[in-house]
Parts: C-alpha cells; sequence; structure tokens
C-alpha cells in the first residue's frame, strides 16, 4: 500500500505536497454542507436516445478532417441507477437505505438539521468545537479514547462533526462488525458526555488555526471574499476569534445537544451490504421510541451582497496575487438555474470556455482561474470569478476578467458556444449517479433542503431546453458590473500598475483581534 | 451485484444471466483483469466492473520530475501539461503549415535565448529585436491553432475528473468517460502519446510559473519544502525543485520538450489500465488497433545516480513573519527493500488515526502541536526517499519542542519493542483499506498502473498483503535503529519573526 502513501496523506496534499497538477479547483460552493455530494439522480431514464441525439449532433460540424468524427458512437448501455428507499417513522424521523452489496462494509450517516450560521455570534465556533467534542469525548460507558482503540482495532469509524448548515454524526465498518458500531454509534448520538479536557484540546486546536490564518494568501481571500459578499455580521461572513472561541462551554454543548438531537430534525442514510428488511426492523425499533421536539426553524438569508469597490489585503512575502472579482449569486430553486447553469459553462466550465481560453491560455496570465454565478440550495450563493497572477500583472489579470464578465452581456453565446456547453453538461450527466452512494447523497441532500425528489431529472430536461436567447436574457438580468467587489491579495511593492487603477481601493486590516491563550508565537 | 439486485427487481428472470461480482479478492480480480503488452511494449490492462455504463482510465508513465534533464528541472511537469496541447490532428487548422511555423518559432527562441544567455558581451537592441522576431513567429504559429481543442473534445464527450499529475517518479493522465466513448478515448489517448505538437509552449510556460509562485514562491510550507529537500538531497535528483527551479523553468524550450517526450514516453515505459463497464474481448482490439501505431522505442536506461551516504546531520532554520513549523527526514532504501513494510508499518503507528502515537503524545497528551505525523517514501520511493516527520506547534510552542518530542518517539521506536495490538491495527487497516478502494474505477485503474509498472505484475496489489502480515516487531525496531540516526537526519523549520527584522523575501519569480 505504501506506493500511494506519498500522495494519499490527508494533510501533505495541502502542506508538502510534490505532486503538481494539471487542472485547477472545480468551482466550489463556499457553504456547501459538508454532506452535499454530486448531484444524482432519481427516476430511470431511456439513454438510448440521448446518446444517439448527440452522435448526431456532433457530425453536423465540420471544419479540418476532424477524424475522430468518423469514431462511431454506440447507444450507452442500458443503465438503471440504484435508488434509496425512504422510510419516514411516525416521529418525522427520515430514514434512506440504499443496498450495496459489492463490497463488504456498512456506513451511515445522521444528518441533524442546525449548524455554524445557527449559533450566537459572541460564541463563533461553538458548532466547530461541539463537532470535534462530541466525537473525543465519548459516551457516558465509553470515553472517546477507549472508542479510538476499539474502533480503529476493527478498521472501523465513528465521526461527528460541525458543519455550516447541520452537524453529522457517520459511521462506517466490516458488515460483521455492524453490531457492535452501531450500537456505540447510537450511544454516542443519544448519550454523549462532552468532557472539559477534549473541549480544550479543541480550542488548541481551533486557536492554532486562528494564529495560522494569514500565513496563507489563498487562505485569506477565500476568507475575505466571504466577508465581502456575505458581511461581518452574517453567519456567512463572520469567522471565529480567540474570544469567541474562548466564550464556549460545555454547557453550550448540551443544550446545542438537547436541543436539536431530537428525530423531527433528523435524517438517517445506511448504505452497503444489508438486507433492507432487517436493517429498517433494527432502525424502527432504535429510532421509533423517540420523542419528538422542537425542529430547527427555516434559515432567513438577508444579504444584500458586496459594497462594490477594491480591497486590498497586502502581503510582503508573495510574488503573486490572488484576484476574485465578487457579487451575490442565486438560490437553486431560482427557474433561471438551468439557464444560469449552461451560462456558466460558456464562461468558466472547462478547459473550452471563454475565462480559461483567454486568461490562461491566450494571455497566460494564471494557472488558477474559476469563476461562476454561484446558486446554494436555501440562500443566495456567491458570484465569484477568481485568478492568480503575478504581482506585475495584477491588473492586467483583473481588467481580463472584467472584461469577460461584461462579454457576458454584450456577446451572446454562439450556436458553438451553446452546443458545447449543453454536451458537457448532458453527456457527463450519467456521473451524477453512477454509483449507489451518489444517488443516495442526491436524494439525502434535496431531502434535507426540502427539495422535490426529482430535482435532478428535471435539471436535465432545464438543461436540455435552454436557448441562447435564454442565456443572454439571464446574464443581462443577474450580472451587474456595478455591483461587484474586486478584492486583491498581494505584494503591492511589486505591483507596477497601482491597483488604484481599477477603482477606489480600500485596505482590509486582517489583524487577529487579541492573543491566544496559551500565548503569543516565539519569536 | 447492484445490477443483479435491480434486474431480479425489475425483470426476474434476468438474474441468471446478469454478470455476478464476488467476493473482492485476488481470484474474482483474476477472472475479470486481462494484461496485454502490445508488440511496440506499451502494456495495457483492462478491468471490468460493469457496474454502471462508464469507465476510467489511468496512463501512467514511468518518467517524472526525477528524470527532467541537469539545468532543465521542471521539464516533466511541462511536458504533462503540454500533452493537453492537441496532436497533429486535435488542435490546428492546417497541421503542415503549423508544423513549418513551429520549427520557425524554435530557432526564432534559440536565437533570442542565445543573447539572453550572452552575459559578458550582451547587446540590448539586438537582444529586443530578437524578441521582436520570437513574438511574430510566435503570433504566426498561433494562428493555426484551435486552443484547448483537445480538452474540450473529451469534456464534450461526457469526460470528467480530467487531469494529469508530475510526481518525482511517473507522470499520469487521466479521465472518466461514459463507456460508449471508449473507441473516440483510444483514438485521443493513442494520438497524444505518438503524437504531440507542442503548440504554444511559452504561453504555457508563463503559467507553470504561476503554479510555481502558487505552489513554492508564495507558500510558507512550499518554500520551505523545497528547501528541505534541496538539504537532505546532495546528488540525487529528488533534492531538485519538482515544478523547477524559477531560471530553468522559465528557459527550457519546446525543443527539450520534444526531446524529453522522445526519451521516456516509448511505449516500453508506459502501462495503461481501464476499468469499469468493458469487456476484455470486445476493448482488447479496440485498444490494440490504436495504441499498436505507437512508434516503439528503447526504454530509457536506469539512472546512474544513487544519493550518497548521509553522514552529517543538516538543517536549516528560515526567519520569517510566518507561524512555526518543524519538519525532519531520514534517508530510507527504495519501495524494493525487503523491509519496505516496515517503514509502513511505522507510517501507521505514528500517524493513522486517534490512537497514532504522534496525535497521543504530542496533541493529546502534551498539548504542544495542533497536528503531528510521520510519512515514508517522501518525496518519491522509485528511489531512496525520506521517512519524513512534522509537527505543527499550538501558539506558544517552538519548533525546538517539536523536535525534542519527536526524538523521544523516535528512540522509543528504537529501544522497545511496538505493542501487539499496534502491529494487529497495522494489519487489519491495511487490509480494510485495500478493499475499501476496489469499489471505484478511478482509484482501481490508478493502483492496477502503478502496480504492474512498480512489479511487473499489477497482482502485487494483492500480494502486498502477504508482506504486510510478515512484518514482525523486531523488524520495526530493526528499520528504526537502522535509519533514525543524528547522521542520517535532515530538519527545517520556520521560527517566527517580527516584521521589522524582516530581511526581504527571497522569493524567486524574476520576470
Amino acid at each position: 500500500m505504501n506506493l500511494f502513501s506519498r500522495t494519499s496523506q490527508a494533510l501533505s496534499k495541502t502542506v508538502i505536497s510534490t505532486e503538481q497538477s494539471e487542472w485547477r479547483d472545480p468551482s466550489i460552493s463556499p457553504v456547501a454542507p459538508p454532506t452535499s455530494g454530486a448531484p444524482s439522480m432519481a427516476r430511470l431514464w431511456p439513454w438510448v436516445g440521448l446518446a444517439t441525439a448527440f452522435l448526431v449532433a456532433s457530425t453536423t460540424q465540420a471544419q479540418s478532417p476532424e477524424p475522430w468524427k468518423q469514431i462511431p458512437v454506440p447507444p450507452l448501455h442500458a443503465f438503471k441507477p440504484a435508488e434509496p428507499t425512504r422510510i419516514e417513522l411516525p416521529n418525522g424521523l427520515v430514514i434512506f437505505l440504499q443496498e450495496d452489496h459489492e463490497l463488504p462494509f456498512i456506513s451511515g450517516t445522521i444528518l441533524i438539521r442546525g449548524g455554524s450560521r445557527d449559533e450566537p455570534a459572541a460564541k463563533t465556533g461553538l458548532v466547530s468545537l461541539y463537532g470535534q467534542t462530541w466525537r473525543t469525548s465519548g459516551t457516558a460507558t465509553a470515553d472517546g479514547d477507549i472508542l479510538d482503540d476499539r474502533l480503529e482495532a476493527k478498521a472501523a469509524t465513528i465521526e461527528t462533526g460541525g458543519g455550516v448548515a447541520l452537524t453529522t454524526m457517520s459511521w462506517s465498518s466490516l458488515k460483521s462488525d455492524f453490531d457492535s458500531v452501531f450500537t456505540t454509534t447510537v450511544d454516542l448520538l443519544l448519550h454523549p458526555a462532552f468532557k472539559a479536557d477534549k473541549l480544550q484540546l479543541a480550542k488548541s486546536q481551533m486557536e492554532a488555526g486562528i494564529a495560522r490564518r494569514n500565513d496563507d494568501a489563498s487562505g485569506i481571500a477565500a476568507r475575505e471574499a466571504s466577508l465581502l459578499v456575505y458581511g461581518p455580521k452574517s453567519s456567512y461572513g463572520r469567522e471565529a476569534q480567540y474570544a469567541t472561541v474562548d466564550a464556549v462551554t460545555l454547557a453550550d454543548f448540551k443544550s446545542w445537544h438537547d436541543a436539536t438531537v431530537v428525530p423531527n430534525n433528523i435524517i438517517l442514510a445506511v448504505s452497503g451490504d444489508f438486507d433492507p428488511a432487517a436493517m429498517e426492523a433494527k432502525l424502527r425499533s432504535t429510532f421509533g421510541s423517540l420523542a419528538r421536539g422542537k425542529a430547527t426553524p427555516k434559515f432567513k438569508a438577508d444579504f444584500t451582497g458586496p459594497k462594490p469597490g477594491v480591497y486590498v489585503v497586502d502581503k510582503k512575502d508573495v510574488n503573486q496575487s490572488n484576484v476574485a472579482i465578487l457579487g451575490l449569486g442565486t438560490e437553486r430553486n431560482n427557474p433561471d438555474y438551468y439557464a444560469l447553469s449552461v451560462m456558466n459553462e460558456i464562461f468558466s466550465g472547462g478547459f473550452g470556455s471563454r475565462l480559461f481560453q483567454d486568461v490562461r491560455t491566450k494571455l497566460g496570465l494564471a494557472y488558477q482561474v474559476s469563476g461562476a454565478y454561484g446558486s446554494s440550495y436555501d440562500h443566495p450563493g456567491v458570484f465569484e470569478v477568481t485568478a492568480s497572477t503575478k504581482s506585475a500583472s495584477t491588473v492586467a489579470a483583473t481588467q481580463a476578467m472584467l472584461d469577460e464578465i461584461g462579454k457576458l452581456k454584450t456577446v451572446p453565446p454562439t450556436p458553438d458556444e451553446l452546443r458545447k456547453a449543453k454536451e458537457e453538461q448532458l453527456n457527463s450527466f450519467i456521473f451524477r449517479y453512477d454509483s449507489p452512494d451518489k444517488t443516495l447523497n442526491e436524494q439525502v441532500t434535496l431531502a434535507f433542503f426540502g427539495y422535490p425528489k426529482d430535482f435532478l431529472e428535471k435539471y436535465k430536461t432545464g438543461i436540455e431546453s435552454v436557448t441562447a436567447a435564454d442565456v443572454s436574457r439571464v446574464a443581462n438580468k443577474y450580472i451587474d458590473a456595478s455591483k461587484l467587489a474586486i478584492l486583491v491579495v498581494g505584494n503591492q511593492s511589486e505591483m507596477t500598475t497601482p491597483v488604484s487603477t481599477l477603482g477606489k481601493v480600500t485596505t482590509l486590516d486582517i489583524t487577529i483581534p487579541g492573543t491566544p491563550p496559551g500565548g503569543p508565537p516565539q519569536q | 451485484m447492484r445490477l443483479r439486485h435491480l434486474a431480479a427487481a425489475l425483470f426476474g428472470t434476468i438474474l441468471a444471466v446478469a454478470p455476478l461480482l464476488q467476493a473482492q479478492d485476488l481470484a474474482s480480480f483474476e477472472k475479470r483483469t486481462t494484461v496485454k503488452v502490445l508488440p511496440n511494449g506499451l502494456t495495457l490492462i483492462v478491468c471490468e466492473r460493469p457496474t454502471a455504463p462508464v469507465f476510467s482510465y489511468f496512463t501512467l508513465v514511468d518518467a517524472g520530475s526525477a528524470d527532467d534533464p541537469q539545468g532543465a528541472s521542471g521539464l516533466a511537469h511541462m511536458f504533462e501539461h503540454m500533452a493537453f496541447k492537441g496532436t497533429t490532428e486535435i488542435g490546428t487548422t492546417d497541421y503542415p503549415a503549423e508544423k513549418v511555423a513551429l520549427a520557425k518559432v524554435e530557432i526564432a527562441y534559440a536565437a533570442y535565448d542565445a543573447e539572453l544567455r550572452n552575459l559578458v558581451h550582451q547587446d540590448p537592441a539586438k537582444l529586443e529585436s530578437l524578441h521582436k522576431v520570437f513574438l511574430a513567429a510566435q503570433a504566426d504559429a498561433e494562428k493555426f491553432v484551435i486552443p484547448n481543442q483537445f480538452s474540450e473534445l473529451a469534456e464534450q464527450n461526457g469526460a470528467v475528473g480530467l487531469n494529469a499529475s508530475t510526481g518525482e517518479d511517473s507522470t499520469q493522465f487521466f479521465w472518466s468517460m461514459p463507456s460508449n466513448r471508449l473507441e473516440l478515448w483510444a483514438y485521443m489517448e493513442s494520438s497524444r502519446l505518438a503524437h504531440p505538437v507542442e503548440r504554444e509552449f511559452y504561453k504555457e510556460r508563463d503559467v507553470v510559473q504561476e503554479e510555481r509562485r502558487m505552489r513554492i514562491d508564495s507558500s510558507p510550507t512550499g518554500r520551505m519544502v523545497e528547501q528541505f529537500l534541496a538539504t537532505a538531497y546532495v546528488a540525487h535528483p529528488y533534492g531538485r525543485s519538482g515544478v523547477g527551479w524559477e531560471s530553468e523553468i522559465s528557459q527550457v524550450t519546446a525543443t527539450e520538450a520534444e526531446d524529453f517526450h522522445k526519451k521516456y514516453y516509448v511505449p516500453a515505459n508506459i502501462v495503461i489500465a481501464i476499468v469499469g463497464d468493458v469487456k476484455a474481448t470486445e476493448t482488447m482490439p479496440v485498444l490494440e488497433k490504436y495504441f499498436s501505431t505507437i512508434p516503439a522505442g528503447p526504454k530509457p536506461a536506469a539512472m546512474t545516480t544513487i544519493e550518497p551516504p548521509q553522514f552529517a546531520e543538516k538543517s536549516i532554520i528560515i526567519k520569517e513573519e510566518t507561524q512555526p513549523f518543524y519538519i525532519e527526514g531520514y534517508h530510507r532504501p527504495d519501495y524494493r527493500d525487503p523491509d519496505d513494510s516496515a517503514y509502513d508499518a511505522i507510517t501507521d503507528i505514528f500517524s493513522n488515526g486517534r490512537t497514532a502515537r504522534l496525535y497521543r503524545a504530542l496533541v493529546r497528551d502534551q498539548g504542544i502541536a495542533a497536528e503531528a505525523e510521520g510519512f515514508s517514501g517522501f518525496p518519491g520511493d522509485k528511489y531512496p526517499g525520506l521517512f519524513a516527520v512534522y509537527a505543527v506547534p499550538l501558539p506558544g510552542h517552538t519548533t525546538t519542542q517539536m523536535r525534542d518530542a519527536i526524538h523521544k518517539q523516535l528512540d522509543l521506536l528504537k529501544t522497545t519493542d511496538i505493542s501487539d495490538e499496534e502491529l494487529q491495527r497495522f494489519k487489519t487497516r491495511a487490509r480494510a483499506d485495500l478493499l475499501r478502494g476496489l469499489a471505484d474505477n478511478e482509484g482501481l485503474a490508478h493502483q492496477l498502473a502503478e502496480y504492474q509498472t512498480r512489479f511487473g505484475d499489477w497482482r502485487q496489489l494483492f500480494r502486498d498483503l502477504d508482506k504486510i502480515d510478515a512484518v514482525t516487531k523486531s523488524d520495526v525496531r530493526r528499520v528504526a535503529n537502522k535509519i533514525f540516526m543524528d547522521s542520517n537526519r535532515t530538519s527545517a523549520q520556520i521560527d517566527f519573526q517580527a516584521p521589522t527584522q524582516r530581511a526581504p523575501a527571497s522569493t524567486g519569480g524574476a520576470q
């Protein structure tokens, strides 16, 4: 197994990797909950028609010889994605079961509504600390350290975590260890024993993160971007400080747990090598007797977007600027979501997209360049266009990015652009539901956010029907250059053209307030 | 197995004909895995996993940054980027004309480059005019380019996870696609291996320099690790920057990239694994049709350089306005060493999970570090790499404390046997990890290609478990005593220094 350890070290990927990768990060939603995997599908479709249709569409294009167009693309083999079974208990707890007998494992995730966006501002960091301390403390009968020994001896895991919209507990083990691992999971879910030493451990680690947060330029850019778009008071913009971490107590955990761990606030997803009838019976008997409680109220977003202008963080030890052009995005249930998705694909979807072609390929100004008019499930996402470029070309790269944003409105998609964007989305569509875990994740995510279960099926139809006029319409409706902020994290002394040529400059103060309780860094 | 269940549910009687995936052991893989070495030397592996109508492939070229020629560090990585620029058929409006134009670019660049490096008698006016000639030639060649057509063609046909990476030991290319695009993929992959065109080379060189700025120059740990490896190695190329030293990566040429391709991208040096909804009987002939056209060439000669034994401890101390960090490394043998699995055992015992020794000692009990781990085979393991250990101090704690605490753990490994539980846990987890990776086309393609390259037989992926099972407590202690010596150590640390005292950052990246 050691052959791969050099690349599979979770941390060394970010800290000590010597591998260079060709591609840039896919556009990410900074607000996605930890459970929202790649979307997937729910129903069964006739795939043959789709594949043939594209073969015909492709062959009508003729430029140079293009010998690949002579290569046959046969109909895709028929495929019926595995659909999870949904069970709702009388007390409101929702269960999804997904059989998958390929490997002898059983895994599960428990999603509990309520996350860091619901914690008090003065205790920012509470949910994250809760997510760590829950597992490390353990239960009244088996403390966390004993759980570590027992589980790791079986190559099994039980983990807890705090996210933006939810907290989670997940487990995984060999099928033969299911009974004991599941019993412990339930014990931890219902009878946690939050402990002072483990809270302290979690706090020190979070403080280390705060102390280090200005070392990494891309980290600064990501943080300040959220702050600019959502505002310092919003639960999506604010960040943990030494003082807010210090304010968190064990009593906070207890009341958070009591308030959120009620059956009508929980979705449980189980997948793997089990007998569904026996599993259903076991889950019913385990969770059926839990009494209902008060469900976490729906999240209310009240975001206005960034104040336009140029925002700068000066960082002396870098020779490359992280540039982000920022605005507010939309929600996924927006009827224009499909047209916006096609617009995104044309703008920055892949190697052939406008942004990549221009800023990276034509101008050679950036390795990492990406952007999307983002959407989230229950609050507006972020419209974000980013690139990293050498200090001297900061303004030139930003200008190129702004030009491409402007062209979304002034240059309608050509028939070729539209066709390619739709083909990219539709021909890769199978990868949204090609494994039982993906279809399960999709259904759980939709259920969590109250979306219809056929969302993905509708998405496909929606993409198919998007026209060039639709793309132009949404570009004009949603893209407003006068509402965008520009963020630059870089070394101003190396910038040959000053950023002030881009607009009125506000210098951001990123000084970390206070000092860590453990003492200041060594000097 | 999923197919069987769905088929049973939907059609009942189809059950008998649908393929069954039995227990995930070597025997089951032997039934559905086919290897073929083509006459030109290329190795193909087809593994049938028909759970969904998709496939993943992994092309492994047995050459990486360690093979960069002297004076041209970063070339292997540069070539990896160029493998997305298309072929004589893809990405061009008129290849014969483009070929002529590209040759002119090389002549113009060589003239400019010669004047650029003529440090004593450089003529600025001449330099400028040569640069103009080069830019004009470049613009002329670009007229024939259909930018990014190769990647676009893949994406339009449903490719996902389209990427490549360059390590010290190898270069790899991979994506996943709907299975009805297999032949199209075979055409594309074989053409870029056989007939890549170094178009837009000098612009891509700028892109790669941005990658260097991102990964190394503008990252405190990136800068530190580059210096750490450069210090640990005196002779072997593992000590060179994989992305390339700034001066070298800014001067490599398309001609050098072509030469690198000619030497290292020969079929005998390449293994390709395909996993998914494919049948070997139907797929192999298609693959043969395309991949057997790649011209044969001799397998490159093995590297002569062997890192000489280290006989004195080396350390570097970086003082800057960055939070502290500590790492140290010890030279170990390459992956073929009979004790290879004992190093894996130490990695597991030091770093895996919350029972890991470094976590328990430095993070949980002493409360001095936010993280601490050890790992083997850095920056590679085809040649003797390092066993490295690092720790991230909590605020108020020093790199010296990290170092002392790590040494205590290394000493313990040398003086006292590991426990039965630790040894057993390592073996159990190795088995479970292998198993967990088997239901994933992408991961499987990677593993099959890598084991086939390293051992000449993908079956070693399963047989490695026997090596792991054979590890004893005394093996671990013996190996620890062999390599964890002061004279075999290189360390690197960052110590915080307040901004007023800071020296100017030496971050390279000159234009």
